[in-house]
């Protein structure tokens, strides 16, 4: 109340523009209120949704069409598969993410995992029908190209930032030249090279799958961003911790492993957290290769279906949500890493 | 082999290719002998232990160490830092490791020692700078002083036959400087070979075999603590001491 007297309502400026904008902020939240929940459509009837329209949403239209926003492309009674295995891939993320399991043997896991992953998600073996990589589709493709990306932007960005900082002439350039040129790239236009332009280079008769192309594509772009958070993080280690780890016989790796990778990491953490972030949210531009991931397989399942056409929003709505929970769970992970390596500071 | 740990013959150096920092440098130390260097801030004294384990190169002359001469050979290289420690004046511990794990760190993956056995011979150096009971806290949680003794231990697991001291007890608070130096008048007993950078008079006095003076990049003056400290020859080397021991 207090606060309030003295932050809001000291004079008669402040005190008028703070009834303007609660006037303001109460209007709008009741029309938002009233078309996201009051006036809103909760079922799946077109007709219902119509007759809605102007005054409240309409997520029948996630009701309607859930199964192909979340799975995209991939065939309708074998959607199980997907699920599975992508519920698989995010606890196999989720246990990654914690103390308990950075052991050596979890490696094991996630090869076993992975292997899963391929063999609910494609097929062919186990009696079950083969599903190609461009029928698959939606939250499982969009899980699966973050997390590869991230996956293997992780180690070649630390490379490519060790590389940037190394003596070696011919080294520091290669580096240098590789972060400088994907840099100065948009990556959609990294991912058509991907898609169409290095088809052409391949020999007659062989072709690398799609998917495996974009993968690669998002690795080589995340990692030239995430090489030059890290090299920040690098250039924050003072010079007496090489100093002291080569004076105590330790070769390179042996340092960059021990001493300076782990402090230098740690500097970095909301850098890399945004690296990864903004990798996640990357994932939906491979839409443009014709790879139905969760963006892409909501205008599959809205576009397709006069009836839902004008429901757009709303599906976009729905899949921002989704979104939303995977970054902020992030950024939420970011902040406990954070802590987890500030440990040995004085506090 | 010959009989110095460490010799030095016509060495130079430059930093860039205007500062002439090492001119000339002739210097032969015998096994287990301690040295001093002395001299005003930018006269190179730093530079010229910082060649003994290459933590510099220098570009003209030899540097020899225990019979290796030193050159950008990666297995020369390792050999003589196995063999020479070096303490720091800003400590340089490893702030995300504890105590401990900065003394074991080194002996398990450099000299491959099985961990129970470095964290045994650890605890024994901890001991005899007197600070065991430290061992799971992190660096920075230390005092000044504790960490230089921190450091020292560090060097010490991984039995160094020379010793190296840059300027160890400059950034130490008043107080804290004793403790450290009775840890290294306790190791100068222990015969090993030291050279050791600093403007700690007493110590030089009470320990030292020889005592350097150094200015502009030369060895100006070097004698044992009796004579230098009582009988100095030049006159760079008679204002020097006149200036530190003023008060």
């Amino acid at each position: 109340m207090n606060w309030l007297r003295s932050n809001l309502f000291n004079n008669v400026f402040n005190s008028s523009v703070t009834v303007l904008l609660g006037t303001l902020l109460l209007y709008a939240l009741t029309q938002a209120w009233g078309w996201a929940i009051g006036q809103a459509v909760w079922v799946a009837d077109a007709e219902q949704c119509h007759a809605a329209r102007g005054t409240g949403a309409c997520w029948g239209v996630v009701a309607e069409k859930y199964r192909i926003i979340i799975f995209g492309r991939y065939p309708f009674e074998e959607q199980w598969r997907p699920l599975l295995a992508t519920l698989l891939l995010m606890a196999l993320l989720l246990a990654s993410c914690m103390r308990v399991f950075w052991q050596r043997w979890f490696a094991a896991v996630w090869v076993v995992v992975l292997t899963v992953f391929f063999i609910l998600m494609h097929g062919g073996v186990l009696g079950l029908a083969t599903v190609t990589t461009d029928q698959w589709g939606g939250l499982p493709l969009t899980i699966l190209l973050a997390s590869m990306s991230v996956l293997g932007a992780f180690p070649l960005g630390i490379l490519l930032a060790l590389g940037r900082m190394s003596d070696l002439p011919v080294i520091r350039s290669l580096c240098t030249v590789y972060i400088e040129l994907i840099r100065g790239v948009p990556l959609i236009s990294v991912l058509f090279m991907a898609s169409f332009l290095f088809p052409l280079f391949m020999p007659e008769g062989t072709s690398i799958d799609v998917l495996v192309r974009v993968l690669v594509a998002m690795v080589l772009f995340a990692a030239a961003y995430l090489a030059e958070v890290i090299r920040g993080g690098l250039q924050a280690i003072p010079r007496g911790q090489y100093e002291a780890a080569v004076s105590l016989g330790m070769g390179y790796w042996l340092m960059q492993r021990k001493i300076i990778l782990p402090q230098a990491l740690a500097t970095v953490v909301p850098g890399i957290m945004n690296n990864f972030i903004s990798t996640f949210k990357d994932t939906s531009l491979v839409t443009i290769v014709s790879l139905y991931e969760l963006t892409g397989s909501l205008d599959l399942a809205v576009n397709s279906d006069p009836d839902w056409m004008a429901y757009k929003l709303e599906g976009y709505l729905f899949i921002a949500l989704i979104y939303f929970v995977f970054c902020f769970s992030l950024s939420r992970y970011s902040q406990w890493v954070e802590r987890q390596v500030n440990r040995g500071k004085v506090h | 082999m010959s009989d110095y740990m460490i010799e030095f013959a016509k060495v130079n150096k430059w930093y860039g290719n205007h500062f002439h920092v090492l001119r000339d440098i002739d210097l032969q130390v015998r096994r287990g002998e301690r040295i001093v260097i002395c001299g005003p801030s930018g006269s190179g004294k730093s530079t010229l232990i910082r060649c003994i384990n290459r933590l510099e190169a220098h570009q003209q002359g030899t540097v020899t160490v225990d019979g290796l001469e030193l050159s950008d050979d990666v297995k020369v290289l390792h050999e003589v830092r196995r063999k020479v420690g070096m303490v720091f004046q800003q400590f340089n511990l490893f702030p995300h490791l504890t105590v401990l794990e900065n003394l074991t760190l080194a002996p398990i993956h450099v000299n491959k020692l099985p961990k129970a056995e470095a964290e045994e011979r650890a605890m024994l150096q901890l001991q005899r700078v007197q600070i065991a009971e430290q061992a799971h806290k992190y660096p920075l949680q230390l005092s000044g002083g504790q960490q230089q003794r921190v450091a020292i231990a560090r060097t010490l697991c991984l039995t160094p036959q020379i010793l190296l001291f840059d300027e160890p007890t400059s950034a130490l608070d008043p107080e804290m400087i004793k403790e450290v130096l009775d840890v290294m008048t306790e190791l100068a007993e222990q015969g090993i070979t030291m050279l050791c950078v600093t403007h700690e008079m007493g110590f030089a006095k009470s320990v030292a075999d020889r005592v350097i003076f150094m200015d502009q990049g030369q060895i100006v003056e070097e004698n044992n603590p009796h004579d230098f400290f009582n009988r100095p020859r030049s006159e760079r080397t008679q204002a020097f001491l006149a200036k530190i021991l003023a008060h």
